[in-house]
Formats: C-alpha cells, structure tokens, sequence
C-alpha cells in the first residue's frame, strides 16, 4: 500500500509546479489545480484527502477547493488503486466491437470484478467512459498508454509484460 | 468528387510532427503572411468569407462567432482551443494533435492575431497525456523558432500559448464549464448570457474554437477565404474530418470534402469500406452520440427520396422526424446484428455519467432513463416503460443550462421514433430478448411516427 502521510514533492516536481503556476496570471494560480493533480496522482498513485491537502498548500487555496475539484473529475482516483489501473473503455462504439467482452475476460483472468483490485496490489480494473479510441476498439488505457484493437491474446501479452515490468522495479 | 486534403495531405509523413519537417512541407507561411501582410480584422475577414463553421459539433459560422469578441474594454482577450474531444464516436482532433501538431499551433497563432489576443490555452482532455507531451514539444519548438513568444517574427505582436490537461468529464467540452475548468474549478456550465465573447475566461473576452476549426485557419489564410468556401457544397464549405468506426471494414479518420454521398462513404473501399462481414446496415449515428440515429431507410436517402450527403444541410433534412446531424462528425455505424435498445441504454449510462449534475432535469432525468432502459434491456420492461422514457428525454430537453440535457435527450427520442417495435419486442419477449438481437425488425420500414 502507498504511504500518504508526509506527502512532499521532489524539488524537480516543487520547480516544475512553479512553472505551471506562471503559466497564469497573477493571483489566478488556481487554474493550475488540474495539471498539479495529475502530478500527484504520478507520483503518489492516488489522490487521498492528504494529497489534496498538500496541493492547497502548493496553491494556496482552501482545502475544500481542491476536494470539490478532485472529486468531480473521473481521472483522479480518490481511493487506493492497483500498481496498473486497466481502465477499459465500454460506451457504445466500443461496445458495438466487443468491450463487454474483454472486461468479462479481465475479470476471469485477475480474478477481480470491475472496480475492483487484485490482492497483490497489481491490476485495478476501471470501466470508464469513452476514450475517443472509437476506431481502434476494443481499447483500454494504462497509466497515459492507449492500448487498442485489444484481443484475449493481447491482453494476455499485455499483463504479463505488467507483470514483468514489476519485478524489475 | 474531388480528393483535397486541406488538413490530412502531409500527415503521413514521419518528418511533419517537428518544425524542420512541418516548415520543409510549408507551413506556418500564414504566420508570415497575416503578420507582415495583414491587419487582424483582415483576418477575421478572411474566415468569414470561408463560411468556415465550428467544427466541434455545432457548425457555428466561425468568422461570425470571432466578430463577437468584445473590443470595448481594455481587459486582456484569450482565445481556448477546445481539445476536449470526448464525445463518443469522434476521435479526429486526436489524429491532428498526435500526427500534425504544428497545424494547430499555426492555427492557434494567426486565430490569436485575428483577435488581438496575447495569451492562448488548448484545453486537451486529460486522457490524451500522451498527445499533450507532443503538443508541448510543439510549442517549444515553436518558441525556439520565433513564431511564439514576445515579438513574433520581429513584429509588434506577442503571444503566449499554453496546453492545459483536463481531467476526465465530458461536460467540458462545453464552452462555459470549459471555462470554468480552466479556472480550476469543477465543470459547471455558466448560464449565458453573458457569452465568453464578453464575459468568459477570468472575466475577459474569450472566443473558444475547436482544434479542427482552427487547423483550418492557416489554408484561409495562405489560399483566401474564397478559395475555401469554394470546396464543399452550399453552405457546408470545406472539408470535415470523419471519424468513422463501428461495425465497418476501415475504421479511421477520413478528411472528406463536404457533399460526399453517405453511401459512397459507407461502402466505398477509399472510406469505410462496407459493413464488416459483408452483414446489411441496421442503423447509423453521423456525427456523434448525442445526434439522432437513423434507421436503414433514412440513411442513404432522405425521407424525400434525395441522395442523403455528407453536408451540415443533408444530414439534418427533415429535421429530427426523418433526419440527423452532422454534428462533430463521429461516424457510428451498426450492423444488422446489433441492439438498438442496449445501445441507447449504453449512451443513457454515458450521459448520466457525465452530468455534471448542475440541472435537477439532466442530473435526474439521465438516471431515470439509464434505469428504464436497463430494465427494457435485461427483460423486465414494462410497455408503459417506453412511453415513460419518451415523457422523461421531453422534459429534459430544453429545460437545462447547457445543451447537455438535449445531447442526453436526442438519442433516446430518436431510437423509439425510429425503433419502437424493437423496444416493444423487448417488452413482449424478454426471454428472448436476453437471449439474441432482434435483427433488422421492421426498422427497415417506414413506421408510424410517435405522437407527442
């Protein structure tokens, strides 16, 4: 499990978040409330109520701003997530080319239900909606890849190059 | 018909995502040319003259929506390019940032001189990360070059842009909660007026254009306004990128000049190629979810027997009683093997998951009708049920801030117009109905039309 308690950013991160905020005019530093949560969300792997904390302080900004920002938009996890989210596209162009499918073969093969994460800590998997991989599908998206045309022997490839991937770290 | 490529014609190349590549192949020569040549309100002139509408679903004339941009205060102006690309079916502007990003900051920097505006953002959905990397490259590159930066190419003008990552809600790709997110809050469409134009971004005037409508830009600029309105047909002038996908054979983007026959689109091997597996067409939804779907009868011909074309006009002919939208262009098609009503229960979910739950009609009405049609869907409807979903999608259109509730409402209306026999066999077969599709149905035939 990710540690949340004494969340910092490195000082490369503190100078890049300074430079996001220049990109603003003065006094509107809270636009950069987006780019700055999907940095913590790289580097922390979720956003808990700590990391929204912390990106109050960056912004000076009162906590409840950040809460209501993190909690509207779907691509910030605001519980604990598996080391890979699957995050598989299901609305209709993707469904019409069998993602109904591949979710059911994710979820047989980790053993896991959507939403759901492995007990290794390894795969989340997320139904989400449309990625606008429309002509590629069936698609799902890990961390920023996008991996399209997906078969049962592609996923297959694909987790056990997950797998792989973590031992290494 | 003929093959122009205005925005698509170098894509392929590997050289044209950096600046060497991109200049070799002549571009950014509308920078020099609206800089050193041209006054900003010529520009401005220009793209009226092209008849260029907006290319994010709309289709409003673009050169019309810049003249509204408030001059009469001395508050900083902004031009947002809207690369929230999210609606399901369209995945075009993807192609444009990923393949030619260039083309878009080219676009950006002469739509910014048009409009006296010195700091620029693309707004690129947050799933499309990987695009805004490149993006930014671009923009460095572009830095580097002088074509951005403080005195652009020696001139007077000076000009900022930026890429800004949103964060996973559809309803962003509205102009106001665009705003409103860029602002760093969550994506609450504003009630207008005021319109952006005059009161938009932190207050000031703001113009918010689609990627596709600004790469359009630097061909009006380089080539004239007149030479674009000249492609194209009628008041649809210009070429539109289509994402096609769906149960086709060729899946992908195609650059088409407006007024291409649908079928020639749908069967030619240059486009889609043919319904996959050689099955017939059941039903299709031109131009992203939240357009009418049409059944097999209305899709290559219109209700008065006239060819049906790829143009803003033809598409819609009949309005929403026999006829569709162009919309942003997604290309959605169904085989006879698909099922209209788990389809439109699929979009329902889509809509009530993206509300942004501002308007009681769109925050609950998405979920009833989500509900209702799940229900139809795993056999246990009711066939009161389909008048009930028709009596909810009415009392949301209209009724909401944005035209969210409608794009949420359409969908729906026009799959029982168009499909309610289907929608009454999941009634009176449940059984069956979980069990198989059930096939081209009467929908192939003209069917009583619903009353309101």
């Amino acid at each position: 499990m990710i540690e949340t308690k004494n969340i910092t950013f490195s000082p490369e991160r503190l100078a890049q978040v300074q430079t996001l905020i220049k990109r603003y005019p003065e006094g509107k530093q809270k636009s950069a409330i987006l780019p700055i949560l999907h940095l913590a969300q790289k580097d922390f792997g979720w956003i808990s109520v700590e990391v929204m904390d912390y990106v109050a302080g960056l912004l000076d900004i009162q906590h409840i701003e950040v809460y209501e920002v993190a909690t509207f938009y779907t691509m910030f996890h605001v519980h604990p997530v598996g080391k890979n989210v699957l995050e598989v596209c299901r609305t209709g162009p993707c469904m019409l080319v069998g993602s109904d499918n591949i979710v059911k073969y994710l979820e047989q093969k980790l053993n896991i239900q959507d939403g759901e994460t492995t007990p290794d800590g390894m795969f989340t998997i997320k139904t989400v909606e449309c990625l606008g991989a429309c002509g590629y599908a069936p698609m799902m998206q890990v961390g920023e890849k996008y991996h399209e045309f997906l078969t049962e022997e592609k996923i297959d490839q694909l987790l056990e190059a997950f797998r792989q991937n973590a031992t290494q770290l | 018909m003929s093959r122009l490529k205005i925005l698509t014609e170098h894509i392929n190349k590997p050289e044209i995502t950096g600046i060497e590549g991109y200049i070799k192949n002549g571009g950014y020569r509308s920078v020099e040319k609206a800089l050193k040549k041209m006054q900003p309100d010529e520009v401005t002139e220009e793209v009226k003259k092209s008849g260029l509408r907006g290319r994010g679903g709309a289709g409003f004339p673009t050169g019309m929506k810049w003249s509204f941009i408030f001059k009469g205060s001395d508050k900083p102006r902004y031009l947002l390019c809207n690369a929230d690309e999210s609606e399901p079916g369209t995945f075009k502007d993807r192609l444009l940032m990923e393949k030619i990003p260039h083309l878009l900051v080219e676009g950006m920097i002469v739509s910014s001189f048009a409009l006296g505006v010195r700091t620029a953002y693309i707004y690129i959905r947050g799933e499309y990360m990987y695009i805004m990397h490149i993006l930014q490259q671009a923009i460095d590159e572009a830095y580097a070059k002088g074509y951005l930066g403080e005195n652009v190419l020696g001139s007077s003008y000076s000009l900022d842009l930026h890429v800004h990552p949103g964060g996973g809600a559809y309803i962003c790709g509205e102009e106001t909660a665009l705003i409103e997110s860029l602002e760093g809050k969550r994506g609450n469409p504003r009630i207008k007026p005021p319109f952006p134009a005059v009161e938009g971004l932190w207050g000031c005037p703001t113009i918010v254009n689609n990627v596709e409508t600004i790469c359009k830009v630097p061909f009006i600029i380089n080539e004239g306004g007149e030479a674009y309105a000249k492609i194209g047909i009628g008041a649809s002038t210009g070429t539109k990128l289509i994402s096609a996908c769906g149960n086709i054979n060729k899946p992908g983007v195609y650059e088409i000049e407006l007024g291409v026959p649908v079928e020639e689109f749908i069967y030619s091997d240059e486009y889609c190629g043919g319904i996959k597996g050689g099955k017939q067409l059941k039903a299709l939804v031109p131009g992203g979810s939240s357009v009418p779907i049409l059944p097999q009868r209305l899709i290559t011909t219109t209700a008065k027997g006239e060819p049906r074309l790829m143009s803003y006009e033809s598409l819609a002919d009949g309005g929403f009683a026999t006829g569709s939208m162009l919309g942003s262009g997604g290309f959605i098609v169904f085989d006879e093997d698909q099922c209209v009503v788990r389809n439109t229960w699929n979009f329902s979910r889509f809509y009530h998951h993206e509300s942004c739950g501002q308007c009681s009609p769109c925050r609950e009405g998405t979920g009833w009708m989500e509900k209702i049609l799940h229900r139809l869907e795993h056999g246990h409807g009711r066939m009161e049920d389909i008048d009930l979903l028709w009596d909810v999608q009415r009392k949301i259109e209209g009724n909401t801030i944005c035209p969210f509730g409608d794009a949420a409402a359409w969908p729906v209306a026009a799959a029982i117009r168009h499909f309610r026999d289907e929608f009454e066999w999941h009634v009176l077969q449940p059984q069956e109905a979980t069990r198989r599709n059930y096939g081209m149905g009467r929908s192939a035939e003209p069917i009583e039309q619903v009353t309101v």
